[in-house]
């Protein structure tokens, strides 16, 4: 086991070359609508159980089939309704389960990016072999139903061996979600490839945020809006990346969406906001900054 | 007392203490440096933001991290404003790691105190070579005076040892508001009251109050030490911060407000621990003197 995952060097915060998004914006801002499927009887890992109660858990899966069903629909009109496209972090059996859901995704041109199959597999203690075909899945998958490439990896529940981001990089991915160690997107030491890692974000999270940290649904909205005010002011001395996660059948809920319309109105309200995907943040990163940001980063040597 | 690691003493019974300046209330301003290794074994206990998951536990590593990479940076901002200099516990291995943030806090004048080694090497009883530990994670780092343990976890030798590695005072007992002397194996320590109740990552992360619940604490915390200075002298209040807590984009708002209201007040004066410390010895020798 390692002490230090290795996949970055100290930068710190304020002495960063300075980062320009297109059209003058100070923020680049995106929407990261994860769309999942849970199995309702899902293979065991010894890593993590699947389901909080016995099994059937008739209540927790219920209520993430949900999203699909019902949250999926409205949350999605919320965000044509403010010009908001999102980026999918997607479990790509969501192609195959539910395939009117991707259609929906496709037609609004959201980028759909990889979550991995299901949600309820675990990366914990596969081997390579097993990890591969999981990335070689999700970038057939998503192609098959999108016609997209594969660019970006938020790792299905947040689980990794210590290979993943290597692997993700080296199978032609260019970004990767799975890192919080930053309000910018920077470069991710990888053997092979050009990997970034893109600022996604726990915090604004509406499953970190309403499920375990347990806020209420306007005071959710109020914390999105904070961070974005903060991020756009110090977005005018070097661009910042906000990212929204969200989960359908949380925010999906009706008690809850208007909080989650109204901070998303107030934020594409702006006129400094680059209402961006995943994709498109990552790019420019990489044409433009990948290079001066590794060569400003500080080697980091452990005790 | 059940023990003689110091005596007894009543808070609202001592000598009234005054601060440089006629100040009524030494503001005393910690912000703890952490690193939290991804392969954490949590002996003997997992402190609060340690790692959680199964190994790799990516998730709350760069959490951990995000603090000393980008968090301290938007704190040093909201205390510069204030012309306010902090104390920073600082884990060996950051230092290590981060030599250019160790330069910026020296050239900030800010003060180093000692915190252990790393989030994954706590000190307590049964541990193998303390003095050893306590050797290496000194010798990482620039000459300090002050020390607080990781999770303020203790073994009941530590002090003896710290003292003995030439530590003046420690921040783990919360036991007081105020500073006060410690035995350690024929030495003196002192205890300096570094909050653990009120601080950003037990209020928000412990307790999970929001951040507009943290500000009111810490002010009604300011405000009724403040107002016990009019009738029993000089106070301290210390403002304990974690740069993973308190600096990100949606919270370090609230920190500004906690500042803005604290040094509005007259009679304020921010200082490091050591240079409170001092203050306060001096002061005692002073008594002492005019007894004699």
């Amino acid at each position: 086991m390692k002490r230090d995952p290795g996949l970055y060097d100290y930068l710190p915060y304020l002495e960063r070359p300075r980062i320009d998004w297109p059209n003058g914006a100070r923020v680049a801002f995106w929407v990261a609508p994860n769309i999942e499927f849970y199995e309702l009887e899902p293979p065991k890992n010894p890593a993590r159980a699947s389901w909080a109660r016995p099994s059937p858990d008739v209540l927790n899966y219920s209520y993430r089939d949900y999203g699909n069903r019902a949250g999926f629909w409205r949350m999605a009109e919320a965000m044509d309704r403010c010009g908001m496209r999102g980026s999918v972090s997607l479990n790509v059996a969501v192609c195959d389960h539910h395939p009117e859901v991707i259609e929906a995704c496709v037609k609004r041109g959201w980028e759909l990016y990889s979550h991995g199959t299901y949600n309820t597999r675990y990366t914990f203690n596969m081997s390579e072999e097993q990890e591969r075909a999981l990335i070689q899945d999700s970038i057939d998958t998503i192609r098959r139903h999108s016609g997209q490439k594969l660019d970006g990896w938020l790792a299905p529940a947040l689980t990794y061996t210590e290979r993943t981001l290597e692997l993700v990089a080296e199978m032609g991915l260019t970004y990767v979600c799975d890192l919080f160690h930053d309000d910018q997107p920077g470069p991710v030491k990888v053997r092979k490839g050009r990997l970034i890692s893109l600022p996604y974000s726990l915090e604004m999270n509406d499953a970190i945020s309403l499920s375990v940290n347990l806020v209420t649904p306007r005071r959710y909205g109020e914390i999105m809006k904070r961070q974005f005010d903060r991020l756009y002011a110090e977005g005018a001395e070097s661009g910042t990346v906000m990212c929204i996660p969200l989960h359908p059948y949380l925010i999906g809920q009706p008690y809850r969406l208007k909080a989650f319309e109204d901070a998303l109105a107030y934020i594409t309200g702006h006129d400094q906001v680059w209402l961006a995907t995943g994709r498109e943040i990552a790019q420019h990163f990489a044409d433009n900054y990948y290079d001066a940001f590794a060569r400003a980063s500080q080697p980091v040597r452990d005790l | 007392m059940d023990h003689e690691r110091y005596d007894w003493s009543i808070l609202p019974r001592r000598a009234p203490v005054k601060w440089p300046g006629g100040a009524r209330l030494a503001l005393w301003v910690s912000v703890s440096l952490q690193w939290f290794p991804l392969d954490m074994k949590g002996q003997p206990f997992k402190p609060l933001g340690a790692l959680q998951t199964a190994y790799p536990d990516l998730r709350h590593y760069t959490l951990r991290d995000y603090g000393n990479r980008v968090g301290i940076f938007r704190v040093m901002k909201a205390l510069a404003r204030h012309g306010i200099r902090a104390s920073v516990p600082t884990n060996a291995a950051v230092a290590v790691r981060y030599p250019s943030l160790l330069q910026k806090l020296a050239s900030l004048d800010w003060e180093i105190v000692a915190h252990g080694l790393d989030m994954d090497h706590l000190h307590y009883e049964g541990m193998a070579d303390e003095r050893a530990l306590i050797q290496k994670t000194l010798s990482h780092l620039p000459r300090v005076r002050g020390w607080l343990s990781p999770a303020k976890s203790e073994s009941s030798q530590t002090l003896e040892l710290l003292a003995e590695a030439g530590i003046e005072y420690v921040c783990d007992w919360v036991n007081d508001d105020m500073p006060y002397e410690m035995r350690a194996g024929g030495r003196t320590l002192w205890a300096m009251p570094h909050s653990g109740d009120i601080d950003d990552a037990q209020i928000m992360i412990g307790n999970r109050h929001d951040e507009d619940e943290w500000r009111d604490q810490m002010i009604d915390q300011f405000e009724l030490l403040y107002d016990e200075t009019a009738t029993q002298g000089g106070r301290m209040m210390s403002l304990s911060l974690h740069p993973w807590v308190i600096g990100h984009p949606y919270r370090i708002g609230s920190l500004e407000e906690v500042l803005a209201h604290i040094m509005r007040h007259s009679g304020v004066w921010p200082a490091t621990g050591a240079e409170i410390l001092d203050a306060f010895k001096a002061q005692r020798t002073a008594q002492g003197a005019s007894r004699a």
